[in-house]
This record gives structure tokens, C-alpha cells and sequence, in this order.
């Protein structure tokens, strides 16, 4: 193609990225760089239904005057990021001081809000990463076995889980591992421990989110596997049956190798999703017991605090974050690419 | 004093509901109105109310996610809501945010009958109008105390005693209800015992914390003691949650909104002996204190800024008619709130609310930076619930966690 005519091709799609994905990461670094000026406050006489008294209150009139002067804000640079909401620096240097082991340092640093939601965000994503898509694999290859009959049945039950909102999976889930709950029953009952609550639990809310996790995301792996499965050479197949492969064999040599480049990018996708944990934290309540980078940023927004620089910095170091997750599957294919022309 | 305004309140009713009576549902507006607010029973009636004047559009979105909306929601110009039904702590979020007006001129203008209490005055600026109180108080099983031939406590060291009788006797094995979800709600039960024990949350006159304090420890202890009595779930355990639990049959005594204490019972399925044995009494005390470990709350609507004089003037006269005292002789109307509005006469749902109010509770304070601290609460506290962490690291880590917010927002340096 010549580069003039590529030119033409690809400005529409050029302009939408810059505006609708370069522009707003743009801003997003803008805003964590700045944050709001001092408010002006004072005290004056506040009356409500119970009494009077005197209460600080924003000044309006000189607060807006000082906004409309710099309204971008102060500039604070790395400030927001290095806090203890964030990186917190000082109390991580604090703590690796202090602690005598490494247990300890790591008790400390289990304390700040974001090492915290580390700690959760990248079990979940570890786990639920490889388990779905193993899952998702023994399923695709289970229904290629099916008739064709059975076939379309099965699949619209498979996709089931994908279908179901997150929110409503996550609380109807919720409700049933209650402990009056269908399923929290039967746990305590299996453990013969009548007082066990999975939702008082740290670890069995791990559990149960990473249980969710898998059920919500293996349909993706299913279709795109089921959908590579169709694409197999059946000539490599019936070679390998006169060898006398057994059916192991056949799926640990061919079918694996045949869907590698679709396993790399269902990994893809779903580390950048699992990375963003969010939904089945709000539907399962479990914010106590599992937080993640999302949860940070709605918690920010929401409500009463509206810190929107605090949000900001925090979506820029997920961006920072799947980008870090993604650069060894990126690599990777980089390297088959040039390895291909 | 509080007692007082409402009983002369009380007295007023003739003359402002004949006025209103004298002209119907006259209630005629020339601009659109549109409320944003939460969803409970009263904010409902308010909202219906509103809608029944003619001229022009009333819409409402009444939504208990209605913090996460009015304010943006109101920031564009022309805003989106013209109203937002707020209470004490969430009208501080549309003040620091500049996005709602002043009222003197239309309270002058159409504001006749409404109550000098009902005006919230912030600097000489009448920023809000109230229509209801609320606060937290006991709300207890009559028949399960009976058994066991106690009377309903009064403070939360007689409540632990009950607790543990009714656990003796083996009527029920987690008889305490609590509203202790993370987040909001576990922040809030701290304010209440917080305040208490004599706490403040800040430095007098300042914006710098003062919550890692004895009265701190001593809140968080007590709320620990509690919820030995608790479902083990009660860290996902909201106001809603806990109703439920209650309805159930399964706890029997709980601190609870006045605002839904009042309809606890009267849901579909409720068992026979939970709606019998329901009782209501005022907040409770602790540690030898005597101001109760509760809050005072208002409920009331606001105006934006960002909309024309005429909507404005509309909105005004559709939220008088939504709060007008003639709705005020529907029994039905009167049980769900302890209502400011003139010609309201207490039911027996009101006492709890009634009793708070008598005995000097502290009205949830209206500073800017109140939110950063119940958010810094709500987040670092579930930590030491579990038993994960001292309550001196607890409230270090709030301290920490509402510096770097208040750092943040430009109230701390």
C-alpha cells in the first residue's frame, strides 16, 4: 500500500484513538499531577432543627475567586502518587527500618491500603488466569466430543455464567454462601463446624471470589477454544490415532500446540480483566476482606470525599500495572512476529 | 428544645393547614423540577407531593445511591437535578462542591408556615429546608427480654448483660444486631460511640484528627464486645441486612434508623411474635456517660445554583407542596417519620427519635472535612473487627488514612 493511500486509511481510526483513548489517559495523568487548592474556610453560625453553634464552612465567594485564578489546581507533582493512600514511600521506608524480620516488614506493609489490595489483586489474577482457561479448555474439548444435536444446548448453558450480569452472579453467590445460605450451610456442615462464616473469613472470601472468578470467565475461554477447535486438521488427528496416541497424548501434542495462539490471547485479555477485579467485590460485600486498584478508584469517586486526583493516580499506576502484566505476553509475540517475516 | 419547637409546631397546625386546605392542590409551577434523593418511606411522600403540581415537569430519582449522582449531577450548567433531598453529612458535599443557592428570597417569596427550625441557616444563608429528624436508637424484642426478666437497657454495658442472658437461656445465639458493614456503615456505629465516650474527632478548631484518643479505644472496644453477639457475618451487614435479621426473629436487640424502625415490622412474612414483641426505645448510653452514643440527623431539600431564577422559583414551590402540613393528617404519612412540618403530632414510632433528641445527642457535625474522616473510618477499621490488629494501629492507620485525603483536598498542610 502506499504510504499516501495508508495515510488516508487509517486517519479516521487515528483520530478516534487520539480523542478517545491518548486524549483521556492525557488527562488522567493531568489530574493526578494536580490537586485541588486550600478551600478558604470559616467559622460562622450554623442553625439546624437541634441548635445553633458555630461551625467551619467553606467561604464560597473567596474559595470560587481563588479557583477561577488557577483553576487546574496546585501542582503537586509525584506528591499524590507517593502518599500513603498510594506508593507510600515514607511509610514503607518506616516500616524497613523498623521491622526485625521480614515477616514483620511484611505485616506493615499489609497495612497500607495499596500493598493490600496487591496482595489480593495479583492472587486473584494468578490464579484465576490459569485455572479459567484450563477449565474453559476441558470444556471446549467435552462439548466437541457431543452430537451435533446436543451440541447447541450445551453450549447456551456453558455461556450461561458469562451472560449473568457480574453483579447479579456475584450476589446471588453471596446470598448462597451465606451462612444461612444454601452452600454456607453445606460448608459448615462438611467441616462439622456449625459457627464457620465464609464472609467473616479472609481466606474463604479469597476462595470464593477466586470460585466466582473462574465461573464468570471460563465461557470466554470455552467459545474461543471451541471456536479454534473447529479449525483443527483432522488429517494430524487420524496420523496420530495409527501412531497409537492415546487420547491424552493427542491433546497434550496437537490440539495444545494447534490453540497456542489462542491461549495467549484469551491470557491477554483476561490478566488486563482480572487485573481490574471489581464487580464480585461490591456484589459479595467483601471490601473488609479483598480490595483491588477499581475498588480504590470507586471508593474515591463516590460519595461524600470526591478525591478526583487521588482516583486519577490511582487509574494511571493501573494502566502502569497491566501494562507491566502484559509486557512478557507482548514481548513474546513480538518475537513470533519477527521470527515470522 | 427541640420538644418545644415541635410542640408549638403542634399548636400552629390549624391555622397553616386551613390556609392550605382554603387552596386545595393549587400548586401551579412555569419551569421544570427535577429531584434527586434518597429512598426511604418519607423521601417518597416528599417526592410524590412534589409531583402533583401542574404547569409544568416534576421528575424525581429517588436512589440510596443518590450521593454517588447529585453532585455531579448538579455541577453542569444548566444542572440536571434542580433538587436534591440531602441530610446533615451530605449537604456538606453540595456546599464544598459550590453547587447549591441560597434560599432567603424565596422563603420570603413562598416560604409562608414553614417553621424557623426548619430554616438551615449556614453564615445568615438559608441553604436548606428540613422536613424530618432522625437518629439511631434501641429497637428491641419486648417478649425475649420478658423471658428472661430483663428491662430494655438503657446503656450498652446493659445491653452486653441482656445479650449474654439471652444467649444463657438459649433463645437465640447471636441476639445483638448491628449495621457494621465495612465502608459507611461501621464508620457511622464508631461516630456513635464515639461521641459517647466524650470523643471529638477533631482538634478544636482545626482540621488535624483526633480520633487515636482513649475515648477511641474505648469505642472500638465496645463495638468489638458487641459483635461477639453478632452474626459472624457482620462486616457485610448494612442497616438492610440487619432489618432483615431482625424480621427474622432471629436477633433481638438492635441500634436502628428512626426512619426504618418505624416500618420494621410491617413487611410481608414477618413472623407473629417479632411483630407482637417489637418495641422501641430511645439511643443508649455508654461507659457512664450521658450523652447518648448516637447522632441527631435532619433530612431536607436543597435548591441548585446552576439553573435559571424561574426553575429555581419552581422547584421551590414544588418542594413546599411536597412537604406541605396538610399531608400531615394521614396517619399512614405521620408514622413514617418524626416529620419538622407544622400540624405533625408524634406517633409511637417517633419516641426513639424523640428520646434522642431529650437527652442532648450531638447532631452529626456539618465540617467540611467530616466525609474525608467517615470514609478514613469506614476503610481502616474493619482490620481490627476481625481481630487482625490492636485498636491504637486502627486508629493510627485513620489518622494516617485522613491526613493523606485532608493533605489531598488542601485542609491539612
Amino acid at each position: 500500500m502506499k504510504h499516501r493511500t495508508f495515510f488516508w486509511f487509517f486517519l479516521p481510526t487515528g483520530l478516534a484513538m487520539l480523542l478517545f483513548i491518548a486524549a483521556p489517559i492525557v488527562s488522567v495523568v493531568m489530574q493526578s499531577v494536580f490537586a485541588p487548592l486550600e478551600p478558604v474556610l470559616v467559622t460562622v453560625e450554623t442553625c439546624t432543627p437541634f441548635s445553633c453553634v458555630e461551625e467551619t464552612t467553606i467561604d464560597q465567594v473567596a474559595t470560587r475567586e481563588l479557583r477561577a485564578e488557577r483553576p487546574l489546581g496546585r501542582f503537586v507533582g509525584l506528591d499524590i502518587y507517593l502518599n500513603r493512600g498510594h506508593l507510600a514511600t515514607t511509610e514503607v521506608a518506616e516500616a524497613w527500618r523498623s521491622a526485625e524480620t521480614l515477616g514483620a516488614f511484611f505485616d506493615e506493609l499489609g497495612d497500607l491500603p495499596f500493598y493490600r489490595a496487591m496482595g489480593f489483586t495479583l492472587t486473584y489474577t494468578f490464579t484465576v488466569t490459569p485455572l479459567l482457561i484450563i477449565l474453559g479448555l476441558m470444556i471446549a474439548l467435552a462439548v466437541n466430543t457431543l452430537t451435533q444435536r446436543l451440541k447447541g444446548v450445551v453450549i447456551f448453558f456453558s455461556l450461561l455464567p458469562m451472560i449473568v450480569t457480574p453483579l447479579v452472579g456475584s450476589l446471588i453467590m453471596f446470598w448462597m454462601i451465606d451462612n444461612r445460605g444454601v452452600l454456607g450451610n453445606f460448608i459448615s456442615w462438611l467441616v462439622n463446624d456449625p459457627d464457620l462464616s465464609v464472609k467473616a473469613s479472609t481466606p474463604m472470601m479469597w476462595i470464593a471470589l477466586i470460585v466466582y472468578g473462574v465461573w464468570h470467565s471460563a465461557p470466554f475461554a470455552f467459545v474461543v477454544f471451541y471456536a479454534g477447535l473447529q479449525t483443527m486438521p483432522e488429517d494430524q488427528i487420524e496420523a496420530a490415532q495409527i501412531d497409537g496416541a492415546s487420547r491424552w497424548q493427542q491433546v497434550r501434542y496437537i490440539v495444545v500446540p494447534h490453540l497456542m495462539p489462542l491461549v495467549t490471547f484469551v491470557a491477554l485479555i483476561q490478566l488486563m480483566d482480572n487485573f481490574r477485579v471489581l464487580e464480585p467485590i461490591i456484589g459479595f460485600n467483601a471490601a473488609a476482606h479483598a480490595q483491588s486498584l477499581s475498588w480504590f478508584i470507586l471508593n474515591d469517586l463516590g460519595g461524600e470525599t470526591r478525591q478526583l486526583s487521588s482516583a486519577a493516580a490511582t487509574s494511571v499506576m493501573t494502566i502502569i500495572g497491566v501494562a507491566i502484566l502484559l509486557s512478557p505476553v507482548l514481548v513474546r509475540t513480538w518475537r513470533d512476529f519477527k521470527g515470522k517475516m | 428544645m427541640f420538644l418545644r419547637t415541635l410542640t408549638t409546631a403542634g399548636a400552629v397546625t390549624l391555622l397553616a393547614s386551613t390556609t392550605v386546605l382554603a387552596d386545595g392542590h393549587g400548586c401551579t409551577i412555569g419551569a421544570r423540577v427535577s429531584i434527586v434523593g434518597n429512598e426511604f418511606p418519607a423521601i417518597q411522600t416528599v417526592g410524590a407531593g412534589a409531583q402533583e403540581c401542574s404547569g409544568a415537569e416534576v421528575s424525581t430519582n429517588l436512589t440510596a445511591d443518590h450521593q454517588e449522582i447529585n453532585v455531579p449531577g448538579m455541577q453542569g450548567n444548566p444542572a440536571e437535578y434542580t433538587s436534591a433531598i440531602i441530610a446533615n453529612s451530605s449537604i456538606v458535599a453540595l456546599m464544598n462542591a459550590d453547587v447549591i443557592r441560597p434560599l432567603d428570597d424565596l422563603v420570603e417569596a413562598h416560604g409562608e408556615g414553614l417553621n424557623r427550625n426548619q430554616l438551615i441557616t449556614i453564615g445568615g444563608d438559608v441553604m436548606a429546608v428540613a422536613f424530618m429528624a432522625n437518629a439511631q436508637h434501641l429497637v428491641y424484642r419486648a417478649d425475649v427480654l420478658e423471658q428472661i426478666g430483663l428491662e430494655p437497657p438503657t446503656t450498652y454495658e446493659e445491653m452486653l448483660a441482656a445479650a449474654e442472658a439471652i444467649r444463657a437461656a438459649g433463645i437465640m445465639e447471636y441476639p445483638v444486631g448491628g449495621a457494621y458493614a465495612a465502608g459507611w456503615n461501621l464508620a457511622q456505629e464508631f461516630n456513635n460511640m464515639f461521641l459517647g465516650f466524650g470523643g471529638q474527632h477533631f482538634e478544636p478548631g482545626s482540621a488535624a484528627p483526633n480520633v487515636n484518643s482513649e475515648a477511641g479505644v474505648q469505642a472500638l472496644e465496645m463495638m468489638l464486645a458487641l459483635s461477639e453477639y453478632m452474626n459472624p457475618d457482620f462486616l457485610t451487614h448494612d442497616s438492610n441486612a440487619t432489618n432483615a435479621e431482625f424480621r427474622a426473629g432471629n436477633v433481638a436487640l438492635m441500634n436502628m434508623w428512626g426512619s426504618r424502625a418505624a416500618t420494621l415490622v410491617t413487611a410481608d412474612g414477618v413472623p407473629q411474635e417479632v411483630v407482637d414483641g417489637f418495641a422501641i426505645a430511645g439511643p443508649m448510653t455508654v461507659g457512664g456517660g450521658d450523652i447518648p452514643a448516637s447522632t441527631l440527623w435532619w433530612d431536607g431539600w436543597t435548591v441548585a445554583s446552576n439553573i435559571s431564577d424561574e426553575e429555581a422559583e419552581a422547584t421551590f414551590i414544588a418542594m413546599m407542596n411536597g412537604i406541605r402540613p396538610a399531608l400531615m393528617e394521614d396517619e399512614a404519612v405521620r408514622t413514617q417519620a418524626v416529620w419538622l412540618i407544622p400540624g405533625y403530632e408524634p406517633t409511637p414510632a417517633a419516641v426513639g427519635v424523640f428520646a434522642a433528641a431529650e437527652m442532648g445527642t450531638v447532631p452529626y457535625p456539618m465540617l467540611p472535612f467530616m466525609g474525608l474522616m467517615h470514609t478514613a473510618l469506614g476503610a481502616e477499621l474493619s482490620d481490627f473487627m476481625q481481630g487482625n490488629e490492636s485498636a491504637e494501629q486502627a486508629l493510627a492507620d485513620v489518622e494516617a488514612a485522613y491526613i493523606a485525603a485532608a493533605q489531598e483536598q488542601g485542609y491539612l498542610q
